[in-house]
C-alpha cells in the first residue's frame, strides 16, 4: 500500500544503487529536507531551538561520528567526550585568535584537528582488541579532559577554567553568542547535519566502508583479502573523529555558548553517544538520528509532561524519567538487539506488504 | 478525543491566562543528583518564602508571587532548556544556583534584559556593574570569601601568616577554581604557601587529596566544596585526625547536611557565611503559622532552620525586596523584568528593613548602586558543634581586602567587557 514498488523500474545502475531506490522513501526524504530547511526556520522560536532541536542535531552529528568507528568499523570507542572536548577547544582557540574567520572555517578545521588527535589515540587499535581497545579510549577521555583542565593556554587563561564563546558571524547574520537568532543556529547546524549524514551515508557504502566493514566482520579473513588494516583503522578513526569534532564545535559555540570540561565532556558524554548508537542500530547512519532523537527528546517530553502538564514535583519527575528512560533502554535491547534502525527496517517491510500479507 | 484535546488545551490556556498577572520567580532548582543535599533545602526556603507572602500579605504589593520549579540535577544542558522553557512566563530574576550554569546565563540573560541574582557563588567579577548591567552577586561573592577566610586566619595568628602552609581543596570546576586567583594574590601579600588540590566531580573520591593533606602537613585547609564533596572531605578530614578548628569551608561547605555524616569527627568544622544562622527569628513564627502548620511547605517539609534552608529564604527575601522597590520606583504593581532590574539595582538592606521583615540581624546591611552590583562583602565564620548539632556565628560580620579584590574584579571584567565589546555603563 504505501510501498508499492511495481511501476518503479531501475533503467540504470545508478538508480539501482542510490540511497532511497523506492519512489516513496525517496519523496519522504525529500519532504523531511524540504520541512527541515524550508518550514521549520520560519516557526523555530528559542525554546525549540535550545531546547530540542540544537542537542538533536548536535548528538545526531556524533552519534553518526562514533557509529562509523563502532558500528561501520567495529571498534568499540569509550573516548567521545574526550574527542568533542577537542573539537570545542579547537574551535575556542580558533575563534579567538581568528575573529575575522567565518564561523563555516572554525568548524571544519575544528574537525580537521579532532580527527589528527583521534588518529592519535585510534594508533594503539593496531594492536589491542575488543574490550581493551575501550580502555584505551577511556584513556583518551580522561587525559584529554585533565589536559584542557589543567593547561591554562587552552582556556585563554581565564580565572574559571571557563570557555566562552564569543559573538561570531557567518556570512554578516552572528551565529554564536546569545543574540544569535533561533534560526540562524538552527540552520548552521542543520547544514552540517546534512552534509555528514550524506558524506557518512556515501563513504559507507564506498571501498572506504566496505573496508571497515571487513575488518569489522572478520580483521584477519579483510588482511587476506586485501584490506590494509593500518589504512582501514586509521580512516575510521580519523572520520569518526572528524564528525564527533564537529559536533564538540557546535556543541560549546551555539548550543551551550560557555562550558567547562568536566561537566560537559565528561565520561556520561561518552555514554550517552555510545547509547545513542547501541539504541538507534549499529552500522546505520538512520540509527544515528533516532538514538539521538530518542535520548535527547525523550527527557524532554517526559519533563514537559510530568512536571509542566501534571504539575508533579520536579524531583520526582526527574527520578521517574530515569527510571523510564532506562527501561525503554532495556525493553528496546531485549525486543530489538539491533536497535530502532531495525524496529524501522521491519515497519518498512510490513508496510510493503500491508494490506495483504503472506 | 478532540473534545479532550479541546479542553486540555481550554484549561491550559485558563492556566496561564492569570499566571501572566503574578509576579514570577523561577526556581532552578535540584532535588536529584550528587548535589541534591544542598539544593534541597535552598529550594525549600526559596519557595516557603513566597508562599509566606502570598499567604500572609496576599502578594508583594497585592500581587500574587509564583515560583515555578524547574530541575536541573546542577546540569548545564538541562539548566539551558529550563532557563529557555520559563523566560517566557514572565520570570522576573534567575537564581540558578550553579556557577556552571551563571556562566552559560550571564550573556543570554542580558541579551534578553532579565536579571539574574547569584547570590555568594557565579562569576564573581560580575561586581562590577558597569560592564555586567543584568548580573547582580550582592551581598558577598567567592573572592570575599577567600579574603574572609584568610583574614579571620590573620586574627588567629596575631596578624601574620608568613611561613603558613594553607592548602586549598576545590571542587574542580569553574566554581572551585574561583577563588585560586586572589589566594594567590593574598599569599604575596602575606606570605603563606599555597597547595591547590583539585577534587573532580561529583567529589566521592577523595583519598590522594588527604593523603597528600597528611603528607604536607599544612597549617590550615580550605575547602570550596558542594554537594556530596562536602561530607566525604569532612569525613576523610576526621579519618586523618585533622585539626577540625583549622579546616574552614566557603559558605556552600558549611550546612547541616555535611557535617552530620561525620558525626562527632565534625566537631568544630568552621565555615564562612554571609548570613546569620539558626531558626531564632520572628519570621519564623509566621512561617510556622501560614506555612508549616498549613501544610503548604515546599517539599518534605524537613529542611527548615538549616543553614541551606535560611540561605534559600534570604535569596527569596531579597528577591521579594527588590521587586517591591521595583514597585516603587516604576509606580505599578505588576512590574516587569526590566522593572526588577531597576529595582535589585536600588535595592537597600538596613538594620530597620530587615528587622522590619522578622529577620533583624540576620544579614549584613549594604547598599546596590550602578558601579556595584555586589554590596559591601562582609564575611562571618561560623562553627559546628557535634554535640549540640548547631552551627553558631564565632566572627561577625567583616569587612574583606577590597584593594587586592578590586583590582582583580577590574582585571576579569575588563577582561569580559573587551571580549564582548561592552561599553562601560553608570557614566
Amino acid at each position: 500500500m504505501f510501498y508499492r514498488e511495481a511501476g518503479d523500474f531501475k533503467v540504470s545502475y545508478r538508480d539501482d544503487s542510490q540511497t532511497f531506490p523506492i519512489k516513496f522513501d525517496r519523496y519522504r526524504y525529500y519532504a523531511v529536507l524540504v520541512v527541515a530547511f524550508g518550514i521549520i526556520p520560519f516557526i523555530i522560536n528559542d525554546y525549540w531551538a535550545n531546547a530540542l532541536l540544537l542537542p538533536f542535531l548536535i548528538y545526531a552529528i556524533a552519534a553518526i561520528g562514533l557509529n562509523i568507528l563502532v558500528g561501520y568499523c567495529g571498534q568499540v570507542s569509550l573516548g567521545t567526550g574526550g574527542f568533542m572536548a577537542v573539537g570545542a577547544y579547537a574551535c575556542y582557540k580558533l575563534m579567538t585568535a581568528f575573529p575575522e574567520v567565518s564561523m563555516f572555517i572554525h568548524v571544519i578545521l575544528a574537525g580537521g584537528i579532532t580527527a589528527l588527535v583521534g588518529v592519535l589515540f585510534g594508533l594503539p587499535s593496531l594492536r589491542i582488541k575488543g574490550f581493551y581497545l575501550a580502555v584505551a579510549t577511556l584513556a583518551a577521555q580522561f587525559f584529554l579532559v585533565w589536559l584542557f583542565n589543567r593547561v591554562p593556554w587552552f582556556y585563554n587563561y581565564s580565572a574559571s577554567g571557563q570557555i566562552n564563546a564569543p559573538e561570531r558571524d557567518v556570512f554578516g547574520i552572528i551565529i554564536t553568542g546569545p543574540n544569535a537568532p533561533a534560526w540562524a543556529t538552527y540552520l548552521f547546524c542543520l547544514i552540517f547535519l546534512t552534509a555528514s549524514a550524506i558524506i557518512a551515508r556515501n563513504l559507507t557504502r564506498g571501498t572506504t566502508g566496505r573496508t571497515w566493514m571487513a575488518i569489522r566482520d572478520m580483521d584477519i579473513a579483510a588482511e587476506i583479502i586485501g584490506v590494509n588494516p593500518l589504512k582501514a583503522k586509521m580512516s575510521a578513526f580519523a572520520v569518526s573523529s572528524f564528525f564527533i569534532g564537529i559536533s564538540g564545535a557546535l556543541f560549546f559555540a551555539l548550543y551551550l555558548g560557555a562550558v567547562e570540561v568536566g561537566e560537559a565532556f565528561g565520561i556520561q558524554k561518552s555514554f550517552l553517544v555510545l547509547f545513542m548508537v547501541i539504541i538507534g542500530g549499529l552500522g546505520s547512519i538512520f540509527g544515528s538520528f533516532a538514538g539521538a532523537a530518542f535520548l535527547v527528546l525523550l527527557p524532554v517530553v517526559l519533563k514537559v509532561f510530568g512536571a509542566d502538564w501534571m504539575g508533579w514535583p520536579t524531583d520526582i519527575v526527574a527520578h521517574l524519567q530515569l527510571v523510564i528512560v532506562g527501561a525503554l533502554i532495556i525493553m528496546f535491547l531485549i525486543l530489538e538487539p539491533h536497535g530502532l534502525a531495525q524496529l524501522w527496517r521491519v515497519a518498512k517491510e510490513k508496510l510493503r506488504l500491508w494490506p495483504f500479507p503472506y | 478525543m478532540k473534545m479532550k484535546l479541546a479542553t486540555v488545551a481550554l484549561s491550559a490556556l485558563m492556566a496561564a491566562g492569570p499566571a501572566m498577572a503574578d509576579l514570577v520567580f523561577p526556581s532552578l532548582s535540584y532535588r536529584t543528583g550528587p548535589y541534591a543535599a544542598g539544593g534541597i533545602p535552598f529550594a525549600d526556603g526559596y519557595a516557603d518564602y513566597f508562599t509566606l507572602l502570598n499567604e500572609r500579605d496576599g502578594g508583594i504589593g497585592g500581587v500574587p508571587a509564583k515560583v515555578i520549579e524547574c530541575e536541573t540535577g546542577y546540569n548545564t544542558e538541562k539548566g539551558v532548556e529550563c532557563y529557555e522553557s520559563t523566560k517566557g512566563e514572565g520570570a522576573l530574576v534567575y537564581q540558578p544556583l550553579s556557577t556552571g550554569i551563571t556562566y552559560q546565563l550571564i550573556p543570554k540573560v542580558t541579551a534578553d534584559g532579565i536579571p539574574m541574582h547569584t547570590m555568594g557563588y557565579g562569576r564573581t567579577s560580575a561586581k562590577n556593574g558597569k560592564v555586567f548591567s543584568h548580573v547582580f552577586n550582592y551581598p558577598a561573592n567567592y573572592w570575599d570569601g577567600a579574603s574572609g577566610a584568610i583574614n579571620y586566619l590573620l586574627e588567629e595568628n596575631g596578624g601574620d601568616l608568613s611561613g603558613k602552609k594553607i592548602a586549598l581543596v576545590y571542587h574542580n570546576s569553574a566554581y572551585g577554581k574561583e577563588p585560586i586567583r586572589t589566594l594567590e594574590e593574598l599569599s604575596k601579600k602575606h606570605g603563606y604557601e599555597l597547595i591547590t588540590l583539585p577534587v573532580d566531580h561529583p567529589g566521592q573520591e577523595q583519598k590522594s587529596q588527604w593523603l597528600q593533606i597528611r603528607r604536607d602537613k599544612p597549617d590550615y585547609v580550605l575547602m570550596w566544596g558542594w554537594g556530596v564533596m562536602n561530607q566525604v572531605a569532612i569525613q576523610e578530614a576526621a579519618n586523618i585526625r585533622f585539626p577540625m578548628e583549622n579546616f574552614i569551608g566557603i559558605w556552600w561547605s558549611g550546612s547541616e547536611n555535611d557535617v552530620l555524616p561525620a558525626g562527632d569527627g565534625a566537631n568544630g568544622y568552621k565555615a564562612l557565611t554571609f548570613h546569620n544562622v539558626g531558626s531564632d527569628y520572628p519570621l519564623y513564627d509566621d512561617l510556622k503559622k501560614y506555612v508549616l502548620d498549613a501544610g503548604k511547605a515546599a517539599g518534605a517539609g524537613d529542611q527548615v532552620g538549616t543553614v541551606l534552608y535560611n540561605r534559600g529564604l534570604y535569596a527569596a527575601m531579597l528577591a521579594a525586596e527588590a521587586a517591591k522597590k521595583a514597585q516603587e520606583i516604576s509606580g505599578k504593581a505588576d512590574i516587569t523584568a526590566a522593572d526588577m532590574r531597576d529595582g535589585m539595582e536600588a535595592l537597600e538592606m538596613t538594620e530597620e528593613k530587615m528587622a522590619e521583615l522578622g529577620l533583624p540581624n540576620f544579614g549584613p546591611i549594604f547598599t546596590v548602586t550602578c558601579e556595584n552590583h555586589g554590596g559591601d562583602a562582609l564575611v562571618g565564620v561560623t562553627q559546628w558543634d557535634a554535640a549540640s548539632k548547631t552551627w553558631t556565628l564565632i566572627s561577625d560580620f567583616k569587612p574583606t581586602d577590597g584593594e587586592v579584590i578590586g583590582a582583580l574584579i577590574e582585571e576579569d571584567s575588563g577582561a569580559y567587557a573587551a571580549e564582548n565589546n561592552i561599553e562601560p555603563r553608570c557614566n
